[in-house]
């Protein structure tokens, strides 16, 4: 008898096959070019314009639309990625309701703001769909620089550098280059493998050679990059996961959500994916609402995300969590983790009501338990594998100016380093300025 | 529910809504759909002479300029007169009168300019019914080029000489269709009301290319590669066409003469400010042929409230702003107002900043969080701020009190002054 969704336990198939389809299709459609013509008429063309200024990477947002309206979308493309090359993955994955389209003047005007985000996406995969690399490189410099971490950070930071005219090797742990845009997303924000399909276009500059399968303190050694290359740029990321520090953690099905994300979008065929009839995904923030809508997705009976504190202090925007409670995700705030149940394998959890004091955060003595076949740990990532030497500053790397570490010819930049939001676009930004400052630096 | 029960040179119409002569009164189908939906009167498309009609291109007639959301700004066309034989227009121009007694039913003609041409046609237009004639002096194409239309309605003395043979040869109104495209619209009007005209309708279409094939590299519409001007017309052409009433209804010469107004009129409103600036009655063509008939159902509930509101009649509105049409150099020069922004209204867009400081006078300041302030030092009250804000009625213009002092100027607001006694002015009057 196949699975379904009553089917316990933790197993594949429980959808028909035509729904996995379905229900990873494009979250968001791409706007063809007569929607694209109506939604860029709505823009004003604001002086100094808010958008721009809430973007991390400063995209001159009035101007790339414009560019649209008036029929040159590759014109805008180029506006696009001259200040952000992953502008076409930024496009599909920034929360733009927190950033540009939070400030657009016509969101304070009428509540509905400009469509930046699909906008910056018709206009980018226009130029992509050409397989048109619009920047060229600069005079070879004679420079080499050693990029660790093929995430969006590093992507932005090679392809700047060798842009300038140097030349740069790209390392990565993994099997692909990407990073979180490869393996850390939700499927629906970039569907037909998108995120391969812009590294390969960004890689067409030249000058940048990649290498996959290379770790930082085991395959690549951080003093001999340091002595090899003229400058190191670090975009390693978060690989760590912070642990849930509750009782019965150990139990089998009690997973890192960035796993489950990252093997859902390796694995060719979404219907041999296991997934619990019954799915606890504790944590606030946009991985959180990433793991629980695709177990949702999935086929999973119910999905609840349970965080600790209230709704306004979660990490996912209002607009991810409507989107998880729209696909029938349950939302559960103000309760934390007490105890994992189950024998073996998770059968429940315990959570307790928590209240804020003057200290902080507590637990109370109520609780109440959740059914749980599978539970995803979403409750942030840390940094791990840094290179001794390197000062940090808490949990990250420590870094002044444009991404400079405290060791000499060393940058970082992205997730990594201290500063900024963990977003893919503030990666983009911090992996760019870096690049501009080790070329200033190596150019004197 | 106001009246808005209309009489134009002696034609009554339910309402004063018009439509021209145009593709939209080509043919009986048309007008019968016209008159079903409401509209007070028609001008049925110019009728030529008798024998083979003219024949149009088989190609775009049409072409456009838009503006946001695709909205139709401006449309022109090298659509010539009727191409239908006259013998079917009148035979149908005679069946839709003879059904719809009460609507105004009014015929556009255009012969050469020999009497015996309009002698010919008058009787047959007077035999179907109709109301009135129109004398089609305006059409800038294709016709013009055989010495009609426009090339008549260039020629003050042609339009006088026309005008007085249509009047010695029909009882029919006479109604004169200028055209723009001349230097004073005062010369063709003065010799249409010369040569006895019961009224002049106006403006005809402006010569125009919209834009340009930048593939073909030929004007649009473009037949077969190449292209050629036409006539423009649309919401684009309503404040060319307002002045040019306006100009008739106050010059002392033609002031009384009836007017027809006609030019992008595309709602109410638009209807309501040229009867304002003297038309007696309104003709549309351009907001029917981008929406279709029914918009005369928004004219008709628009203008009766609006004539509700104010607590007049229909005729009462008519040549009501003309009194306030004057010449640069009567206007107050001690009229001094500031722009004032409503920071409540305010969306912070910052346009009125970067036209202020980009290309006119610095007087807005950019403050902190975006507030936009006006700098009455500065502010030499152009207006350009609130024509560029995205939101009507954000930005206004304060007026000075008489009294006050202007911190731009320094000066004291006085009474009424104008250019003609300015000290600056070497041909100032002094005051007697």
């Amino acid at each position: 008898m196949p699975n379904t969704q009553r089917t316990p336990g933790v197993v594949p198939g429980r959808l028909p096959a035509g729904a996995y389809d379905q229900n990873f299709a494009d979250m968001v459609a791409p706007l063809d070019a007569h929607e694209a013509a109506v939604a860029a008429d709505r823009c004003y063309f604001c002086h100094d314009a808010p958008c721009t200024v809430a973007c991390p990477t400063s995209i001159d947002i009035p101007l790339f639309i414009r560019q649209i309206a008036t029929g040159t979308p590759e014109a805008a493309a180029r506006t696009i990625l001259s200040q952000n090359i992953l502008g076409g993955m930024c496009a599909r994955v920034c929360p733009t309701e927190t950033l540009c389209e939070e400030v657009c003047v016509r969101e304070a005007a009428e509540g509905k703001p400009v469509e930046i985000g699909r906008l910056q996406r018709f206009a980018t995969d226009t130029l992509m769909t050409r397989g048109v690399q619009p920047f060229a490189r600069a005079a070879a410099t004679g420079k080499r620089v050693a990029v660790v971490g093929a995430g969006p950070a590093g992507l932005s930071a090679a392809h700047r550098l060798a842009m300038l005219g140097h030349e740069v090797v790209l390392y990565d742990a993994r099997a692909k280059a990407g990073g979180l845009n490869e393996y850390g997303i939700a499927a629906y924000k970039a569907v037909n493998d998108f995120a391969q399909a812009e590294v390969d276009w960004l890689l067409q500059i030249g000058g940048i050679n990649a290498q996959m399968g290379q770790r930082l303190g085991q395959e690549l050694d951080f003093d001999s990059l340091r002595d090899a290359f003229d400058a190191v740029f670090l975009g390693i990321g978060l690989a760590g996961v912070n642990a849930l520090r509750a009782e019965g953690e150990d139990k089998s099905q009690v997973r890192d959500a960035v796993d489950f994300i990252a093997e859902l979008r390796q694995a060719s065929d979404l219907s041999s994916l296991p997934v619990g009839r019954h799915v606890v995904v504790i944590g606030g923030g946009m991985t959180a609402v990433d793991a629980a809508v695709q177990s949702k997705l999935l086929g999973a009976e119910d999905v609840t995300i349970v965080y600790r504190r209230d709704a306004q202090a979660m990490g996912a925007s209002a607009y991810e969590r409507d989107h998880a409670t729209a696909h029938g995700v349950r939302i559960i705030t103000g309760a934390a983790p007490v105890r994992v149940l189950g024998n073996g394998a998770v059968a429940e959890v315990e959570f307790a009501y928590t209240e804020t004091g003057p200290e902080g955060l507590r637990l109370t003595d109520q609780t109440f338990r959740l059914p749980a076949d599978q539970v995803f740990k979403a409750i942030g990532q840390t940094l791990k594998g840094a290179p001794e030497g390197l000062e940090l500053a808490g949990r990250k790397i420590a870094v002044t100016g444009a991404g400079r570490t405290t060791l000499a010819g060393v940058w970082a930049g992205g997730d990594c380093a201290q500063g900024g939001d963990d977003l893919t676009v503030t990666a983009v930004a911090e992996g760019r300025d870096a690049a501009m400052d080790i070329h200033a630096a190596l150019m004197g | 529910m106001a009246d808005l029960t209309s009489e134009f040179v002696g034609i009554k119409s339910p309402n004063p809504f018009w439509l021209a002569s145009a593709p939209p009164t080509d043919k009986e189908y048309n007008v019968r759909r016209a008159f079903d939906a409401g509209w007070g009167g028609v001008v049925w498309k110019t009728l030529g002479e008798a024998g083979p009609p003219v024949v149009n291109v088989n190609g775009p007639r049409y072409g456009a300029i838009w503006g946001a959301n695709r909205r139709l700004l401006g449309l022109n066309n090298i659509e010539l007169i009727t191409d239908r034989p006259l013998e079917v227009n009148l035979r149908e121009i005679k069946a839709v009168k003879r059904d719809y007694p009460d609507r105004a039913l009014v015929v556009s003609l255009m012969v050469p300019c020999q009497e015996d041409a309009w002698k010919a046609i008058l009787p047959l237009v007077e035999e179907t019914g109709a109301d009135g004639i129109e004398l089609n002096f305006g059409c800038p194409h294709g016709m013009a080029e055989r010495g009609m239309g426009s090339a008549v309605g260039q020629v003050p003395e042609y339009i006088e000489m026309v005008t007085r043979w249509c009047k010695q040869n029909t009882r029919m109104p006479v109604i004169v269709k200028l055209t723009p495209n001349i230097t004073n619209v005062l010369y063709p009007a003065e010799a249409a009301k010369r040569g006895g005209a019961d009224a002049v309708s106006l403006i005809n279409t402006i010569n125009s290319i919209t834009s340009v094939d930048l593939d073909d590299f030929a004007p649009q519409p473009m037949i077969d590669g190449k292209g050629t001007h036409g006539g423009y017309c649309g919401p684009a052409v309503k404040p060319i066409a307002l002045n040019m009433v306006a100009e008739i209804a106050r010059h002392p010469e033609t002031a009384g003469l009836p007017i027809s107004g006609i030019g992008g009129i595309t709602t109410w409103r638009d209807a309501a400010e040229f009867l304002a600036l003297g038309a007696g009655n309104v003709q549309v063509c351009t907001a029917a042929m981008t929406y279709g008939f029914k918009i005369v159902q928004e004219m008709i509930s628009g203008l009766s409230d609006y004539l509700d509101a104010k607590e007049m009649a229909l005729p009462g509105l008519v040549g009501r702003a003309v009194p306030n049409v004057t010449d640069w150099q009567y206007l107050n020069l001690n009229y001094v107002t500031k722009a004032q922004i409503d920071q409540d209204a305010c969306i912070k867009c910052g346009r009125c900043f970067a036209a202020c400081e980009d290309t006119s006078h610095q007087a807005i300041a950019m403050g902190e969080g975006r507030v936009f302030t006006v700098k009455d030092d500065e502010c030499v009250a152009c207006n350009l701020c609130v024509d560029v804000c995205p939101v009507e009625g954000c930005i206004t213009m304060r007026q000075l009190d008489k009294g006050a002092t202007d911190p731009r100027t320094g000066t004291v607001v006085g009474d009424y002054a104008n250019w003609t006694t300015h000290p600056n002015n070497p041909a100032a009057q002094a005051a007697e």
